[in-house]
């Protein structure tokens, strides 16, 4: 049996973040195994620009951000298989993959990276009622369609969902000759950023229609058009139906990490981010076992996956030098309260190793001019103003290591202000 | 003239109001930082736009590539269809000139991505 | 010049066809749709029925227990998944026990073996997730089976056995001259001595060009929710509760593919094309589907669809010879699926006996299926990876099918030649993620196959 000290399972931008930061903190026999045939993940259909401000202080398309990781993992000698599929990661660490050279094998490894990414949710899972006809694809089937097979799928295209891959789709297909019609998102708000609402849609007077969702799919061979509705608390508003023919149904309606690995190894699931509970070192709850990427919760900014999957590589290169499972101290969580959704870890170890901690979390609403406020034991011990929080955006603050030092019991990290 | 636009420089969105005397901005309101109000100079005098789209191969092997700068606005689907119908062959590397000059902007288009022979 | 035309190429229509293929006559299936098992046959609850509710002495009462002990056994020489879950009848309110051992004396009456009925504790005991009942039937030789695996098994092995499939072909009459029958298609006319009329939700408009005494078959539209292979262990055997009038009512079953599947709802319509779920129908199913189980986990439905059963005025299949050579298998509703084989087997011997037809020799009746590479042994995955690559490459990952599988579902006696056809003679694409990150590489190895630009492949 093949021995690693580092299996990264993905090698997209989290799983060569994670490789590359591993090695760089002195871990040798690292390898990388990535299902499609070449590095970078998502990253190579993702074609638009917009990536890489916080990495590499320059704006570059998906691709060349991978190939910029691809080229530190080739030029620190990180070995990689492509084209091979992990099919199972057992407790025990020994993790099952499957290449058409190599057949199925099992390697054992000292510590493993879970960077698997994520998935878009499809039609089904939305509900949506009526036909099932050929001209349905979540945004990034499409994307992947146009980017990398040169098809175009269709003419007269209207999409569901504000996401970003929706945004940055209703671009490229009227780029490539199509008419969008309009995107519908059923919040009363965008999930996407608006930089892509005004270069994406404003730019070619596509509508977004918020508070807007789909309720009636026509056309049982080939799509043929789609019934909208205005919605008020999630529900249609009789009266407001709306046809728009249409050949081509693209939905961007959320990501949902990728776990199922994960899940087969026994590894805690936090069902608020459906990705792993993780400890300040994103160490899961089986030791020698790490989460980062869209497989840990599902991020807006390639930049912050790359930072976090540093850690979660340097965290691995420590449990591996050292054995070590935790620190010494006692493991305090984070509790997120009103108006933060999850966070990420969902708890540390008061001595942790670094001079500050990292938590990144969502918020469930959009608050201007607030506070995010850390209390433990009703007493406050952080506070950060914040302009702007909106859901679509990750948030990210770094707090120091005296301030979570003091911590005895759960740390409440909550939003000081009114939703809007 | 007044117009209206929403800054895109930070999730804020702040609504602005710009007036404009022809071409010139006269001034700049509802914007929370100096950054709007540089945006908003550019958006409405010269606004431009980064142009990433894909060339393909006479095999059929798709190359992402991008215009080294932005282009202006007007001139997106230009560039688009002029790009459209470059022949490229491999090799390609990363940064490698595809069009010299794209619809006459005097920007050329670059290649994204390194795309070796098959 | 054919014997046989048998107009449908669902299960019913593969199973005469197969039937058929056991004797020395030529058979020749003609059907609309661009692949086998594209109606009633794709959307329906994969359920084959131990037979204790039909009435007993009708044809469905026959033909159901017979073809639920055929389908047992055909699993194995047609290799197609089948599995022997049970079934229990759920009773909620203790007056309606009565009703609970009616159909334990009508199973007993129509032959059904391992029928038993249970007290609330035994129920509690073998599913525990089910909510209180004040009693239930249990029926041993239930299962479930997967409905596409079994009608494409059909039609492959009738097709190897000599038959020959007609599809994109609509039948848009079909008249008498002398001692055949003149059947006109959009794609032109032919004759044939026989013809089986296997049109399911078409068998009215079939039946009435040929026959004087119109008969007429109602589209009853059932919707479904399937959920997510987490769920699948929700529970284990195939859960119903007491019969109404419109049908069997709100089911909860397992699948042989691990899924949960709940539905269906029960809707009689006249559009024999309207496939299209509802808000409101999709409401209903999880709500009488509550009455079973309260804690079904909706989230995690991974996709929902509607099917029309082929219903009849007669309240049983019509199977006879309604008019000269001329054989109906209409109105075959609910256990049309389990009695497929039963009802292949009667109408292909009307038509032996009435021909005088000699059994063919050479007949084979076993057939091999698209190899289910995550089921096996990893000696075996490697063997085949070793002879074959293809298999060493995953195309489908929420499934776990290989380039081998599909490229097997694509060359192979009926290939596939849309993306659900490859879907349902391998899985690929019936998972969570529902083909969003396989289908592009599907359709290349489609395109590849046929010859056709990768724009041109279709979905359906």
């Amino acid at each position: 049996m093949r021995e690693f000290d580092l299996a990264v399972i993905g090698g997209g931008p989290a799983g060569m973040a994670a490789a590359v930061a591993a090695k760089k903190k002195g871990l040798d026999n690292i390898i990388i195994f990535e299902r499609d045939a070449q590095l970078g993940g998502i990253l190579n259909q993702c074609i638009h620009n917009g990536f890489g401000l916080h990495t590499f202080k320059e704006e570059l398309t998906g691709p060349e951000y991978a190939e910029r990781y691809a080229d530190m993992v080739r030029e620190l000698g990180i070995p990689y298989e492509t084209g091979t599929m992990v099919l199972n990661i057992s407790d025990d660490r020994t993790v099952t993959i499957m290449s058409r050279e190599r057949g199925v094998e099992g390697i054992s490894a000292k510590s493993v990276v879970l960077a698997m990414g994520c998935r878009e949710r499809p039609r089904g899972a939305l509900g949506i009622a009526g036909y099932r006809p050929q001209g349905i694809y979540t945004a990034g089937t499409a994307q992947r369609l146009i980017n990398i097979d040169g098809v175009l799928p269709g003419k007269e295209c209207v999409i569901l969902g504000s996401g970003d891959i929706g945004l940055i789709m209703a671009r490229r297909m009227t780029l490539e000759g199509a008419h969008v019609a309009a995107v519908f998102e059923l919040m009363p708000y965008s999930n996407g950023l608006n930089r892509n609402i005004v270069q994406c849609l404003d730019d070619f007077g596509i509508p977004l229609l918020l508070s807007h969702t789909i309720i009636d799919i026509k056309g049982k061979e080939n799509l043929e058009g789609v019934v909208v509705a205005e919605v008020k608390d999630g529900k249609p508003i009789a009266g407001t139906e709306e046809y728009y023919p249409c050949d081509t149904l693209l939905l961007s309606c959320g990501l949902i990490p990728e776990n199922e690995l994960s899940r087969a190894c026994g590894v805690d699931i936090n069902p608020l981010t459906n990705g792993a509970v993780v400890d300040d070192r994103l160490q899961t709850s089986i030791p020698g076992v790490f989460a980062c990427g869209n497989v840990l919760h599902v991020h807006d900014l390639v930049d912050y996956v790359s930072a976090e999957a540093a850690k979660a590589g340097e965290s691995a290169a420590e449990f591996v030098r050292s054995g070590q499972t935790s620190g010494d101290g006692t493991t305090i969580n984070l509790i997120p309260k009103n108006g933060v959704r999850y966070t990420v870890p969902n708890k540390f170890s008061a001595d942790f190793p670094d001079n500050e901690l990292h938590i990144r979390f969502r918020v469930t609403g959009i608050y201007k001019n607030s506070a995010i406020v850390l209390k433990c034991g009703g007493n406050e011990i952080f506070r950060k103003k914040t302009m702007i929080m909106i859901p679509s955006e990750m948030q990210d603050i770094a707090v120091k290591k005296d301030v979570l030092a003091q911590a005895r019991e759960d740390v409440e990290i909550m939003i000081e202000g009114e939703a809007q | 003239m007044t117009k209206e636009l929403i800054c895109i420089c930070c999730p804020m969105g702040c609504r602005m109001t710009i007036e404009l005397d022809g071409e010139k901005v006269v001034s700049v309101t509802g914007n929370t930082c100096k950054r709007g109000s540089a945006y908003a100079v550019t958006e409405l005098t010269a606004p431009v736009r980064m142009v990433t789209t894909t060339v393909r191969t006479a095999d059929g092997v798709s190359i992402p590539v991008k215009t080294k700068e932005p282009v202006p606005k007007e001139r997106i689907f230009d560039c688009v269809s002029e790009i459209k119908k470059a022949e490229v062959t491999l090799p390609v590397r990363v940064g490698d000139v595809i069009i010299e000059n794209v619809a006459s902007t005097g920007i050329p288009v670059v290649a994204a991505k390194t795309v070796p022979c098959r | 010049m054919v014997d046989v035309t048998i107009i449908g190429a669902g299960v019913i229509g593969c199973a005469v066809a197969r039937e058929l293929t056991k004797y020395r006559l030529s058979v020749c299936v003609v059907e609309k749709e661009t692949d086998v098992c594209e109606g009633t046959s794709k959307a329906n609850s994969g359920i084959v029925h131990a037979g204790f509710d039909c009435k007993p002495g009708t044809l469905k009462s026959k033909m159901n227990v017979k073809g639920c002990a055929m389908v047992r056994e055909l699993s194995k020489t047609l290799d197609f998944a089948y599995r022997n879950n049970e079934a229990l009848v759920l009773c909620f309110d203790p007056a309606q026990l009565d009703g609970l051992r009616e159909l334990y004396d009508r199973g007993t009456a129509n032959g059904v073996e391992g029928l038993e009925l249970l007290t609330p504790d035994q129920v509690r005991n073998i599913e525990p997730a089910l909510n209180d009942v004040a009693g239930a039937l249990l029926a041993k030789t239930s299962g479930i089976v997967c409905p596409f695996e079994m009608t494409i098994a059909f039609a492959e092995n009738a097709y190897d056995n000599g038959a020959d499939f007609r599809f994109d072909t609509t039948v848009t009459g079909i008249s008498k001259s002398g001692s055949f029958y003149r059947i006109e298609t959009d794609k032109g006319s032919f004759e044939s001595r026989f013809v089986v009329n296997a049109a399911g939700v078409y068998a009215d408009v079939i039946h009435n060009m040929v026959c004087e005494d119109k008969i007429k078959i109602t589209p009853r539209r059932g919707e479904y929710c399937l959920l997510d292979t987490e769920a699948g262990n929700t529970v284990k055997r195939t859960i119903f509760q007491l019969p109404t009038k419109m049908g069997k009512g709100v089911l909860v079953t397992p699948t042989v593919h691990g899924n949960l599947l709940v539905g269906p709802s029960a809707e009689n319509i006249d559009d024999k094309e309207d496939t299209a779920t509802t808000a409101s129908g999709l409401a209903s199913v999880r709500d009488r589907a509550g009455l079973s189980v309260s804690g079904i986990p909706f989230g995690k439905t991974i996709t929902t669809f509607s099917g029309l059963r082929a219903v009849g005025d007669t309240d049983d299949f019509i199977i006879t010879m309604s008019a000269e050579n001329f054989i109906d298998a209409a109105g075959i509703e609910s256990p049309g699926l389990t009695s497929a084989p039963a009802i292949g087997e009667y109408i292909a011997g009307m038509i032996a006996e009435k021909a005088g037809a000699e059994r063919n020799d050479a007949f084979n009746g076993t057939r091999k299926g698209v190899v289910h590479f995550v089921a096996l042994s990893r000696e075996e995955q490697n063997e085949l990876i070793k002879r074959d690559p293809a298999y060493g490459s995953i195309v489908c990952r929420c499934a776990t099918v290989t380039e081998g599988e599909i490229r097997d579902a694509i060359s192979r006696s009926l290939g596939a030649r849309t993306l659900d056809g490859v879907k349902r003679r391998t899985g690929a694409g019936m998972g969570r993620c529902q083909a969003g990150f396989c289908s592009p590489k599907t359709m290349a190895l489609i395109a590849e196959k046929y010859g056709i630009p990768l724009e041109s492949v279709r979905k359906n």
